[in-house]
């Protein structure tokens, strides 16, 4: 096409005219897009996904999202693909799914420490750009903590960032260390403390900060049965009383219905998405030997028995 | 209490006196020369050399030596180390000098040191600054490579700013790295100067140990291996401390 960027002599009237239509017919273009850009859709290989404008709809809003790690070998590697779901505030999601499936990547990419390389996540109505304290992170391991600062230490640090004064900062963290279930030994370093204690730790240090929602890598998979389904519980007790939006990660489907009142089910990976989400409507009332509880602990396990068998023959 | 000592430091005890007991046995029974003075002799010595106050003279002139080049290397060692572990672009800039000057010895460089900046202090000085250096960069900038990425994303999502990523988790988090790497240099900053010394000083251990071989003073010569010996052994219990002090809490790994 010649035009534009040709430098040629200046033509006659005729080209003048096209130019003033092209303009035309690209604003036109534009603004048709813009109508559709309001509703954020995204229509890709037949997917379509559609996040409406915050606070119209859900508080988190993973449309059509894709993750590609580079490979060194050269292979890259898809760990997650047209990954789309929607998060209410208040809820308490668990998005469960087999070893290997990109739960993490998901959880990365929402708190805004990787970004998709493709789709978009959207959280009220914005989109994620790089980690912020609206969303508070819990992580599997103990090694987010910082080793050098005591419990209470641990808590207040986003409060310090923030500037906010030792005294009010050392009272609002001993608040939140009560709140997990740690008042009594403030002063000790998370290494003289057991692995519930210092996920407790977490807990508090995230909640401190009243956060929008909290992110759970899951967390009590590294502890021992009992303290689980003691953490389980409290954490449990903690959501109901600060109600915070909760995005939990797990692949233990016990532990997903015992807590979660939604359960998002995922394929295994590689080019892993949601499979279907479930309503777990249970009222707070999780007693693993109740019928109600049962039917939901079988019906996700139906979801995701395929999946299981599927991750395992791919490492196989 | 004293059980409480004894615990912590009876083994050292019993150590020292078992070295002593074996020097005494060997140079007494086994090579029983005046070439291989036994500690009671090298003792009283001492005592000789500290009440005239040439031992001190000696020592203070190799210890503050020791200690300007030991502390001037860190102080520009650290913040090298730092940024070289914190930004990819300075490593691969400076990578190149830190992997081709750490091969060339601080003893190798007395000569060029003497040439430069003659017999004094300054000459002593820089063999110390360059036999410090690159050891204290090289654990610094591993100690920040070494940072559980989980600790920079935990204080991202709690707002953290770059800066205060670098200051509250960068730098505590690298400080059992550092000190570590002060302990080393400071057994090379040891060997540098007892070198150094040998070669070109008016005073130091070093010097005394080359005056004992001119005059033969061999109980002189004993004398300083053991101050040598001590006040490493000294400083070097101060650096584990307070690695161990801080390192119980300063672990980057917990």
């Amino acid at each position: 096409m010649t035009g534009r960027f040709t430098t040629r002599a200046p033509r006659g009237e005729g080209y003048q005219g096209y130019r003033v239509w092209s303009r035309k017919i690209s604003t036109l273009i534009v603004s048709g897009l813009s109508h559709v850009g309001q509703k954020r859709g995204l229509v890709r290989f037949g997917v379509t996904r559609t996040c409406y404008a915050y606070p119209a709809m859900s508080l988190v809003c993973f449309s059509d999202v894709q993750k590609i790690y580079r490979s060194l070998q050269g292979a890259d590697d898809v760990a997650v693909e047209h990954f789309s779901v929607e998060i209410e505030a208040g809820e308490f999601f668990c998005l469960l799914g087999p070893s290997g499936c990109g739960k993490t990547t998901v959880l990365k990419m929402l708190a805004g420490f990787e970004h998709p390389t493709a789709g978009q996540i959207l959280m009220e109505g914005r989109p994620v750009a790089g980690a912020s304290r609206d969303r508070g992170v819990v992580f599997q391991g103990d090694d987010s903590l910082f080793g050098w600062l005591s419990a209470v230490e641990n808590v207040e640090f986003g409060l310090r960032m923030r500037g906010i004064a030792r005294v009010e900062r050392r009272e609002r963290a001993m608040r939140y260390l009560e709140l997990v279930g740690l008042k009594g030994q403030p002063q000790k370093y998370p290494a003289e403390l057991s692995g519930g204690m210092k996920q407790r730790i977490q807990i508090a240090r995230a909640l401190v900060n009243e956060p929008t929602m909290l992110l759970m890598d899951e967390p009590f998979a590294a502890l021992d049965a009992q303290t689980r389904a003691l953490m389980q519980e409290e954490l449990a007790r903690i959501w109901r009383a600060t109600r915070t939006t909760v995005f939990f990660i797990t692949h233990d489907i016990d532990e997903a219905v015992t807590l979660g009142t939604r359960i998002g089910v995922m394929r295994a990976g590689p080019r892993s998405r949601v499979k279907g989400v479930l309503d777990v409507a249970l009222n707070g009332a999780r007693d693993r030997t109740d019928d109600v509880f049962l039917r939901y602990y079988k019906q996700v396990h139906e979801m995701i028995r395929d999946e299981v068998a599927k991750s395992i023959a791919r490492v196989d | 209490m004293p059980r409480r000592l004894w615990s912590l430091y009876g083994g050292y005890a019993l150590g020292f006196v078992s070295l002593f007991v074996l020097w005494h046995l060997a140079s007494v029974y086994l090579v029983s020369s005046v070439l291989f003075p036994p500690p009671v002799v090298v003792f009283r010595k001492g005592v000789v050399l500290v009440r005239n106050g040439v031992l001190f003279e000696h020592l203070w002139a190799s210890v503050q030596r020791i200690l300007a080049g030991f502390i001037a290397g860190s102080l520009l060692g650290i913040p090298i180390g730092l940024a070289m572990g914190s930004f990819r672009p300075v490593r691969k800039v400076l990578e190149p000098y830190t992997e081709f000057l750490r091969f060339i010895p601080a003893v190798a460089m007395i000569t060029v040191a003497v040439i430069w900046f003659g017999i004094g202090e300054a000459s002593k000085i820089f063999l110390i600054i360059y036999t410090t250096i690159f050891i204290v960069i090289l654990n610094t900038a591993a100690g920040v490579s070494a940072i559980a990425p989980n600790k920079i994303r935990a204080a991202q999502a709690l707002g953290a700013t770059r800066a205060q990523i670098f200051v509250h988790v960068a730098l505590p988090a690298t400080v059992p790295y550092i000190l570590t790497g002060m302990r080393l240099a400071m057994g090379n900053s040891f060997t540098t100067i007892v070198a150094a010394e040998l070669i070109a000083a008016n005073e130091g251990l070093g010097k005394m140990l080359w005056d004992g071989r001119m005059f033969m003073l061999v109980d002189d010569i004993f004398v300083s291996l053991v101050c040598l010996g001590l006040l490493g052994f000294a400083v070097d219990r101060m650096f584990r401390w307070s690695i161990y002090t801080f390192a119980g809490k300063y672990s980057p790994a917990t």
